[in-house]
């Protein structure tokens, strides 16, 4: 405050000095923020994690009423080929109480695949197959339940389990991701 | 000061040392001669020192480990197999490593209760008490990431639940939780980094032990009667008479220890963890271990996901207000009737949390868990400010002199 000699006693008015402190100090600030950003930003999906992998799923060997499980980004994907009442029961569940509304219609390309997420929305379990309240997905976890459309029913979970994206290259074989 | 005390010491040697760096005075204060301590100490202010102990065996055990072990999603398993076969005394350093954890939180935890019943958290130790409760939370990431590495069912599926509890707050919470694993589920980045930062937290640890140290000896220990040492009648050194005291702790702690080390070593551990991570399969019923497991019940108490991470959270911060939520002015639950009660309630809900915590979260273990859970709060939030308005203590004694020589009435005769 050496600036502040020259001025007469009782004004506030910034000296230069102030200026230049106020200005050093901010651009100190900014820098030192910048440099952090790499140390939080190492911890983020490398590159080769980022690399989207995509699967190739063979359907004609799943016959109706059965399931299989396959590993994409390091997560478990639910296949399965559901049986005639499960369609029904899905549907039928559109217009019932669902804590994540949705449309059995718009959770599947083709009615009898269902392909989704194996993750319980609540904290990341896997639920168990044809199991539960509502003969969908049970998650043993926390007590989540959810319907043959992958619906939360019932227990902590708060949304439907996600479904990936996928795409039908042949009427038996998708490709996911 | 320097002069004084390089002049206290006779060994020439330290007496060298002491005048050019001053360790042996600053021990002297911290822990030795130099350290007046309430001469009425009891056996529940062994607790603070054993702690020290554990976090020593652990650090020493852990170094070791570390020399046979490999952070490697692929190799993290078979070394923790390779330590318990053949290296030398590996099942050993991991067994004391594993329980010396189980008995870290034994420690904290009567540490903790005993800060309860003889209110030492209350004016002037408040600042202890936050960086006690501090050390508490540090503990608490330790020992999940650690128990991540041997990379078992257990430890994958736990970490996967832990790290998905901060996917519950708003918006931010997806990216976090990537950011926590590196990648888009458990996996090597996140094996990884837990286990640098295992490595790494308990010396961090270690810092703020010596602040707690430091805390202390600016006002002192509390003691059984909770009122304020008056003069050096009320006071005796640290050394030689609490540390001949804590010594006699160690030993039983130890007896205690190697019981589960050397008879029960898979007791206070899961049988699942003996399973290779499998990120296809989630055990039947998966449950942390279970010095986690009161906050585990608190968190399966809630239907609500946000609610239950929230009021899980929760009943670790709320001890952090606990000086300003408990009105009463006298320290000691000996001198408050009602609180004195309550107490012990509340380690019985504490205790009921912890039975509904490893069961399955249906039934009765639901119910009880969140019965508990209610009283819990309730016991912070509601009956400590109330008791502490209505509550009418006993009559507090003069002085720690007056109370001990009263009970002693032969001392008191010679005495007077």
């Amino acid at each position: 405050m050496a600036g502040t000699a020259t001025q007469p006693a009782g004004t506030t008015e910034p000296t230069r000095r102030d200026f230049i402190v106020v200005a050093a100090g901010a651009f100190a600030a900014v820098g030192a923020a910048a440099a952090v950003w790499p140390f939080i930003h190492q911890m983020n999906p490398s590159a080769d994690v980022l690399a989207l992998s995509s699967t190739e799923v063979d359907l004609s060997q799943i016959a109706a009423g059965q399931s299989i499980t396959i590993l994409w980004r390091g997560k478990p994907v639910f296949v399965r080929h559901r049986t005639e009442a499960e369609i029904a029961q899905a549907q039928k569940d559109d217009t019932a109480a669902l804590p994540d509304p949705a449309k059995d219609a718009d959770r599947v390309k083709k009615p009898e695949w269902l392909v989704m997420m194996g993750v319980c929305t609540h904290l990341g379990c896997v639920p168990l197959g044809q199991q539960g309240d509502f003969g969908g997905w049970f998650c043993p976890c926390h007590g989540s339940h959810y319907d043959t459309s992958g619906r939360i029913r019932k227990g902590p979970a708060p949304a439907n389990l996600p479904i990936p994206q996928y795409a039908f290259l042949t009427d038996t074989r998708i490709r996911i991701g | 000061m320097a002069d004084n005390n390089s002049g206290f010491f006779a060994n020439p040697v330290v007496k060298w040392i002491e005048y050019r760096l001053p360790v042996f005075s600053t021990l002297d204060h911290m822990v030795g001669t130099q350290y007046p301590t309430p001469k009425n100490l009891n056996y529940w202010w062994n607790f603070g020192s054993l702690a020290g102990l554990c976090l020593v065996i652990q650090i020493v055990t852990g170094i070791v480990l570390v020399m046979h072990y490999t952070p490697h999603t692929l190799m993290a398993f078979d070394s923790v197999e390779h330590i318990m076969r053949d290296v030398n005394y590996g099942w050993l350093l991991r067994y004391m490593h594993a329980n010396g954890a189980s008995m870290f939180f034994i420690v904290v935890y009567i540490h903790i209760f005993r800060g309860l019943y003889f209110g030492s958290y209350k004016a002037p130790r408040e600042i202890l008490w936050f960086l006690g409760l501090i050390i508490f939370l540090l503990m608490m990431a330790t020992a999940f990431m650690g128990y991540v590495l041997p990379w078992g069912q257990m430890s994958f599926w736990g970490a996967t639940v832990i790290t998905n509890l901060f996917s519950a707050i708003p918006v931010v919470g997806e990216p976090i939780v990537t950011w926590l694993w590196g990648g888009f589920a458990v996996d090597n980045p996140t094996l990884n980094r837990f286990f640098s930062l295992h490595y790494l937290l308990p010396f961090v640890i270690v810092g703020v032990v010596l602040l707690h140290i430091l805390a202390l000896h600016q006002h002192g220990s509390n003691n059984p009667l909770g009122i304020d040492t008056k003069g050096p009648q009320d006071r005796i050194p640290f050394h030689p008479y609490y540390t001949i005291k804590d010594a006699v702790g160690v030993g039983a702690f130890l007896i205690f220890f190697c019981f589960f080390l050397f008879y029960a070593p898979n007791f206070l551990g899961h049988p699942d963890n003996y399973i290779p991570a499998n990120p296809l399969v989630t055990p039947a019923h998966i449950v942390p271990e279970w010095y986690f497991l009161p906050f585990y019940a608190i968190l399966r108490s809630v239907p609500d996901k946000l609610g239950g991470v929230l009021l899980m959270f929760g009943a670790i911060l709320i001890l952090f207000l606990l000086p300003w939520l408990d009105t009463s002015k006298v320290r000691s639950a000996k001198f408050r009737p009602i609180y004195k009660q309550l107490f012990w309630v509340f380690l019985i809900a504490c205790v009921g949390l912890t039975y509904a915590g490893g069961l399955p979260p249906e039934g009765l273990a639901l119910v009880i868990g969140r019965v508990c859970t209610v009283y819990y709060f309730a016991h912070f939030l509601i009956l400590m400010p109330l008791v502490g308005w209505f509550e009418k203590p006993l009559k507090l004694p003069a002085s720690i002199s007056e109370a001990v020589l009263k009970t002693e009435p032969g001392a008191a005769g010679s005495k007077a």
